[in-house]
């Protein structure tokens, strides 16, 4: 019997050693994607003794984010305040032992519990621990400027939509709010009462962040990256002119502009961005075909995810979509280019990526990565990371770049987005009304940069949009970008 | 040195090990070590050397390594029931001193000749089965995470299945010992005993859900069937027969195929139907949290782990986040605390305690002796294997105890017992004859 007893023994000792090589997987191999789960209960509850690190506006300074120390079970637990309540939640989120995190708090977890940094902030945090100290994250200072962030927040109102503003020439966020917002405090406790958060939309999902996670049909904005495409095709200029019979044919069928009952006749480009008319936009489209326009769209940062601290999940690339996915058509017969060149078709996005076309226009082409955190400061004030301007790509050359915001210039000064002017500032701006199928439920939209002349480069980019909205763009969201703008630009006026 | 010095030695390790440990709990829980903590680690030293003692009179010869082993595990397991619970860690500390009892009586009792077992084979072959199915009958078991493990004698609740074990390898050393000729023949009529055992085996899970029990059970048997005929093809015979018996289980029995579901995918990506809560929800938030946060715990320990203390198993409000954690997954608690360190110690020790084991199996003179000593020791194995693979999903997870370290009497108990079997077998194989 010895032989079948020392092949058994090999066979118990084999099952222990596999407990041996899956115990080191888990704790080797898996335990860092386990960690960066959101599921994760044991590492959520695990970090509320570290000091998590605090979040701040850039101007004024103010905390975002803040801490209170409670003693349970003999231990320091640290639980997170929002002293700011409504006004930055979308972007710093929440952190919470019941539900799983969002905003900065989720993306920057590594940072704000000391989790990542260099040596000498791991030596640090390795001394805490053998000293029984808590260990202290670091805290992040965002861009966010919080008077202008207050601004957009109160003049969207109990309407649903977004405002995101952001400086084209480094990418620095100013404002990125949506409505309706929430009070983070409520999260732990009193989730209840978000769920109840009413607003003039359907579904007012005040978690959503509209800003970056909304989809909208871009209507007359999009007509910019239309006549970027064209422009930047060669094959027409400015002053090409078109006949306006009010309508377009589009596959024998007529498609109208917004106001039929007053044909614009023969009128160049230029003066078709500045009344936004169909018709011209919707033959350009079906001249330069679908696929042209998508590639100039790409180039303004379609189809990538908007660039940004917070989580992936939080933002939503802007494109073509098909049943609920992006969609890339194969062939140009595969989409309604006419449509799709003034914003309609299956065209969806957010109001960072108009932003994002608007601020490239205004600084002659080159398109910056937007970013709201501006520094995180490690224990002691040390600093840990710098955010520099980032360029992603030139979206157009300088000549169309120049093109295009004088004929935005233009819209603003005398065509459909006069109610944005500011004294002082050369504002270009594009209105959009983008009809979802149901009468006096528009989403209407306002994109604009603002520059000190016409020769300077824009200093900031705007975006809004608004749902279910009866008005046009030009009565309903520009007056909110100029809001916007006028707090950021002039800061001591709107205090 | 002799033997028993080797053994007196490794129980002083023990002592110091169980010492420091659970002087660690003391100062996480109370940022200070009160002379309380002394007294701990003299009581066990205490309890230990009494064993020693009874062990160099009656069985003076036995291997020198088994009580040092099992002390180092039952110090692991008093270290985190205390930790975890410290009225449970006193009550458990309760239970393995009357574990060494139980370990000491049975000692004296059958130090002349342990194999008067034998003759007795059947009466415990009848035992247990009878152990295995005493917790379904009605009034008498008691449901715990639905598997009716329990037997409820008032005051004081038993699990028979852990003692069904002890009963099942006495009964299999004794008929194969008997039988093994024959059976290595492999004539059909000599199988109907051993078909009956699948058959009981197959019973335990319809009747009490305990796919544990059956899992260890059959392992045991198989193992044994092998040591005492050789042929392979017997163990792959009695191997497939499982298999295809619970797989005509697993389509019949609903609380099968859901633990089989959530060892295969317990994160989902798409909410499913939670009939806990009657919605849609993630799996993960639903029918396999309580094994993901196990994996959680394990994963959240690292290399060296958190310490000891400074582990993370209630909220912050302190509701328990890993439910059963110091009895089913006790091993996710000291995988947390103690690091990949800390439990590949743990799995070490097992190992260690197979091969002297096995040894004595190899070294004793009787067929008898040799089935029991390799029964016993694999079933140990087996059942490290069973609960521990079932919290790193290796295998479905089934409720089982750990040996010497999961909270429950019964448990400590029966491997007292067991441990007691191994070394009368170990002293009359090492005895100069």
């Amino acid at each position: 019997m010895n032989h079948q007893i020392v092949r058994l023994m090999y066979v118990a000792l084999g099952l222990v050693a596999v407990l041996v090589v899956m115990t080191s997987y888990w704790q080797a191999w898996a335990a860092p994607s386990l960690a960066a789960r959101q599921d994760n209960a044991i590492k959520r509850v695990a970090e509320f003794s570290i000091d998590r690190g605090l979040v701040f506006s850039f101007g004024p300074r103010k905390r975002l984010a803040r801490n209170v120390e409670r003693d349970v079970d003999g231990e320091a637990l640290f639980f997170r305040r929002y002293p700011q309540g409504p006004l930055a939640a979308h972007v710093v989120g929440y952190s919470t032992v019941g539900r799983s995190r969002t905003g900065l708090e989720r993306s920057l977890n590594d940072y704000l519990t000391g989790a990542t940094g260099n040596l000498a902030s791991v030596v640090d945090k390795a001394l805490d621990e053998l000293r029984g100290k808590p260990v202290q994250g670091n805290d992040v200072v965002t861009t966010l400027d919080l008077d202008a962030q207050q601004v957009a927040l109160d003049e969207l109102g109990t309407r649903c939509g977004a405002v995101f503003a952001f400086d084209p020439r480094n990418g620095r966020v100013k404002v990125m709010a949506s409505a309706p917002s929430f009070d983070p405090n409520l999260v732990e406790n009193r989730f209840g009462e978000i769920d109840e958060i009413a607003a003039d939309c359907r579904a007012p999902a005040p978690l959503l962040n509209r800003a970056s996670a909304g989809l909208y049909v871009p209507g007359s904005t999009f007509k910019v990256v239309t006549a970027a495409a064209a422009l930047e095709s060669e094959e027409y200029t400015p002053e090409s002119s078109f006949f306006d019979p009010g309508y377009c044919t589009v596959y024998g069928r007529r498609v109208n502009n917004f106001d039929t009952s007053r044909p614009f006749g023969t009128i160049s480009l230029e003066t078709a961005l500045v009344y936004s008319v169909n018709s011209v936009f919707c033959n350009i489209g079906l001249e330069l075909g679908a696929k042209a326009i998508l590639q100039q769209a790409r180039r303004f940062g379609f189809y990538d995810r908007p660039p940004l601290e917070t989580p992936a999940e939080e933002r939503l690339a802007s494109g073509l979509y098909q049943q609920g996915r992006l969609y890339v058509p194969r062939v140009d017969a595969d989409v309604d280019a006419g449509r799709m060149a003034f914003g309609q078709e299956r065209m969806l996005v957010t109001a960072e990526q108009m932003a994002m076309v608007a601020g490239s226009i205004g600084v002659r082409g080159r398109l910056m990565e937007p970013h709201v955190v501006d520094r995180i400061v490690g224990p002691g004030g040390r600093l840990i990371l710098r955010e520099r301007p980032r360029l992603i790509r030139r979206a157009v050359s300088e000549e169309t770049a120049d093109a295009v915001a004088r004929m935005m210039r233009l819209a603003v000064e005398r065509g459909t987005g006069t109610a944005a002017r500011i004294s002082g500032w050369s504002v270009g701006g594009k209105t959009g009304t983008g009809e979802t199928g149901v009468p006096g439920a528009n989403t209407t939209w306002f994109i604009a940069f603002a520059s000190r002349d016409e020769e300077s480069p824009a200093e900031l980019a705007v975006a809004v949009v608004l749902e279910n909205q009866s008005g046009t763009g030009g009565e309903t969201a520009a007056p909110i970008a100029r809001a916007v703008m006028e707090a950021i630009l002039r800061p001591t006026e709107n205090p | 040195m002799s033997a028993r010095g080797r053994e007196l030695v490794g129980i002083l390790v023990a002592s110091v090990i169980a010492g420091v440990a659970l002087a660690s709990v003391a100062i996480a829980r109370d940022a200070e070590a009160s002379p309380a903590v002394v007294r701990y680690g003299l009581l066990f030293a205490a309890l230990y050397v009494v064993a020693h003692v009874v062990l160099r009179r009656t069985v003076p010869a036995a291997d020198s390594a088994l009580l040092p082993l099992a002390a180092v595990l039952t110090a692991f397991g008093l270290t985190f029931n205390y930790r975890l619970d410290a009225d449970d860690g006193a009550r458990q500390a309760l239970w393995v001193a009357i574990g060494v009892v139980v370990l000491c009586a049975t000692l004296v009792l059958l130090r002349r000749d342990y194999r008067v077992l034998e003759s007795y084979r059947y009466l415990f072959g009848v035992a247990a089965v009878a152990l295995l199915l005493l917790p379904s009958v009605p009034g008498l078991g008691t449901s715990v995470n639905d598997a009716r493990l329990w037997v409820d004698l008032g005051a004081f609740q038993f699990q028979p299945g852990e003692l069904a074990k002890i009963c099942l390898v006495v009964f299999l050393a004794g008929y194969l010992r008997e039988k093994r000729e024959a059976l290595a023949q492999g004539r059909l009529k000599d199988f109907g005993p051993l078909l009956a055992i699948w058959g009981a085996a197959m019973l335990v899970i319809v009747q009490t859900n305990d796919l544990g029990s059956a899992l260890l059970t059959f392992g045991i048997f198989l193992a044994m069937l092998y040591v005492a005929t050789g042929r392979a093809l017997f163990v792959a015979a009695g191997l497939g027969l499982f298999v295809a018996g619970a797989a005509v289980l697993y389509n019949a029995l609903q609380h099968v195929q859901d633990r089989i579901t959530i060892w295969l995918q317990p994160w989902t990506d798409e909410r499913v139907f939670c009939a806990v809560s009657g919605t849609m929800e993630f799996r993960q938030d639903c029918a396999s949290y309580q094994l993901v946060r196990s994996l959680y715990s394990i994963a959240n320990g690292g290399f060296g782990g958190t310490g000891i203390g400074g582990g993370t198993f209630t909220s912050t409000d302190g509701t328990e986040l890993i439910p059963y954690l110091r009895t089913d997954f006790i091993y996710s608690a000291i995988a947390q605390e103690l690091g990949l360190v800390g439990a590949a110690a743990l799995l070490l020790c097992t190992m260690l305690f197979v091969v002297r084991g096995m040894r004595i199996a190899l070294r004793a003179q009787d067929g008898f002796s040799k089935l029991l000593a390799a029964g016993l020791t694999f079933g140990f194995a087996l059942q490290v294997f069973i609960i521990v693979g079932g919290v790193l999903r290796v295998v479905p997870l089934t409720g089982i105890t750990l040996p010497f370290v999961s909270y429950g009497g019964t448990s400590v108990v029966v491997n007292f017992l067991a441990l007691a079997g191994l070394l009368l077998v170990s002293d009359r194989a090492n005895r100069p004859r």
